[in-house]
C-alpha cells in the first residue's frame, strides 16, 4: 500500500521559537531545540522526523513562514 | 510575501493572516491589482512583507481612504487590514460609513481585544473583567462600558455582502479563513458590497502569556463572546 511520508526543512534562523506548531503536530514529530539560534530563540526542530507523515499543520500555523514541507511517496 | 523577518513578537497571529493574504493573493494572479491599506497599529508594516501597493491610512482612518482608491481605480482590488484600536474605536465612524455605502472594497479585522503596539492597554474589545496596562483590577462594564463587537453591528448594514469571524490558531481554523479571504476577495472584484472579515487573534505580549498559553486562553475566553463563523 502507498504511504505518505514527509521531510520538514525548518528554517532555523527565521523561527521565533513560539512553540504554536507544537499543538498542531499530531504525531509530536517535532520539538524546540535546548540550543538557540542567531536571535536567542529554542528553535524548532525535527526530533521524529521518521514519523512526519506530511499533514503540513505546522506549516499552515507558523507565523514566520520557517517550515517547508515535502511530500513522498513510498511503496510498503 | 517578501523574503525578510517579520519584527511582529513570537507567536503573533498577524504573521499567519499576512501569508494566508499574501497566499490569496498570489492565488487569484492580483499581485499587480492589489492595493491594501495600513492602519496604524503592530500591522502598519505590512508594506515590508507582502509585495503590493499599499497606502499608509492614519490612525483609523483606512476605510475612507480604501473607499477613494477603490471609486478612483475601481478596476483594482482594494482591501484594508485593521486591528480593534483602529477599527473599533478611532476609525469605528469611517468603517460604519464605508459599510453603509456598501463600496466593494474588503475590510479585514484583527480582533485581539487589546492595544497590542502600545503595550497592551484596553481597547473597546476588551473582554469583561479581562486585565490590561489601563485595567489592571479586570474591565469593569459600570466603569469602562461593555466589549463592542464590531462584526455583529456592521453585519447588519444593508451595504455588507459578505460578513464571517475566523481564527488561524489550528491547521483547520487557517484553512477556513484562507477560504473566507477568498470569497471575500471575489465579492470585492464582483462588485457586490463591502466585505468584513474578522479575525479573533492573540497577542501574547499584550495579553502577558506564552504564545501557547495565549491560545488557549483565546479558545477559552475569546470564542464564547466572539463565536467563530461556520464557514
Amino acid at each position: 500500500m502507498a504511504k505518505v511520508r514527509g521531510t520538514l526543512v525548518i528554517d532555523k534562523e527565521r523561527c521565533k521559537g513560539c512553540g504554536v506548531c507544537l499543538g498542531a503536530c499530531p504525531f509530536k514529530v517535532i520539538e524546540l531545540n535546548r540550543e538557540v539560534n542567531g536571535k536567542g530563540y529554542n528553535y524548532l526542530y525535527a526530533a521524529h522526523p521518521d514519523l512526519c507523515t506530511g499533514c503540513a499543520g505546522c506549516a499552515l500555523v507558523c507565523p514566520d513562514s520557517c517550515i517547508t514541507v515535502y511530500r513522498e511517496r513510498t511503496e510498503q | 510575501m517578501l523574503d525578510v523577518l517579520m519584527h511582529f513578537c513570537p507567536g503573533c497571529s498577524h504573521g499567519t493572516i499576512h501569508k494566508l493574504i499574501a497566499e490569496v493573493i498570489d492565488e487569484m494572479g492580483m499581485e499587480s491589482n492589489a492595493i491594501g491599506i495600513t492602519p496604524v497599529g503592530c500591522a502598519v508594516l505590512a508594506y515590508n512583507y507582502i509585495d503590493i501597493d499599499w497606502v499608509q491610512a492614519a490612525h483609523g482612518r483606512a476605510c475612507a481612504v480604501a473607499t477613494a482608491v477603490k471609486r478612483l481605480n475601481p478596476e483594482k482590488m482594494v482591501f484594508t487590514y485593521q486591528g480593534d484600536g483602529d477599527l473599533a474605536a478611532i476609525g469605528a465612524g469611517e468603517t460604519i460609513h464605508a459599510a453603509n455605502r456598501g463600496d466593494n472594497i474588503v475590510v479585514i479585522y484583527v480582533n485581539n481585544a487589546v492595544y497590542g503596539m502600545t503595550g497592551g492597554q484596553m481597547a473597546p474589545t476588551t473582554l469583561l473583567g479581562m486585565k490590561t496596562a489601563t485595567t489592571p483590577q479586570g474591565r469593569d462594564a459600570k466603569l469602562h462600558g461593555f466589549p463592542f463587537k464590531a462584526g455583529e453591528l456592521i453585519s447588519q448594514l444593508d451595504g455588507v455582502c459578505y460578513f464571517t469571524r475566523q481564527s488561524v490558531h489550528t491547521p483547520a481554523a487557517v484553512r477556513r479563513a484562507k477560504k473566507a479571504l477568498r470569497r471575500a476577495f471575489d465579492n470585492s472584484m464582483e462588485g457586490k458590497g463591502l466585505s468584513f472579515v474578522e479575525f479573533v487573534a492573540t497577542c501574547s505580549s499584550g495579553w502577558k502569556l506564552s504564545p501557547v498559553e495565549a491560545n488557549r486562553w483565546m479558545d477559552e475566553n475569546m470564542m464564547p463572546f466572539y463565536p467563530l463563523s461556520k464557514e
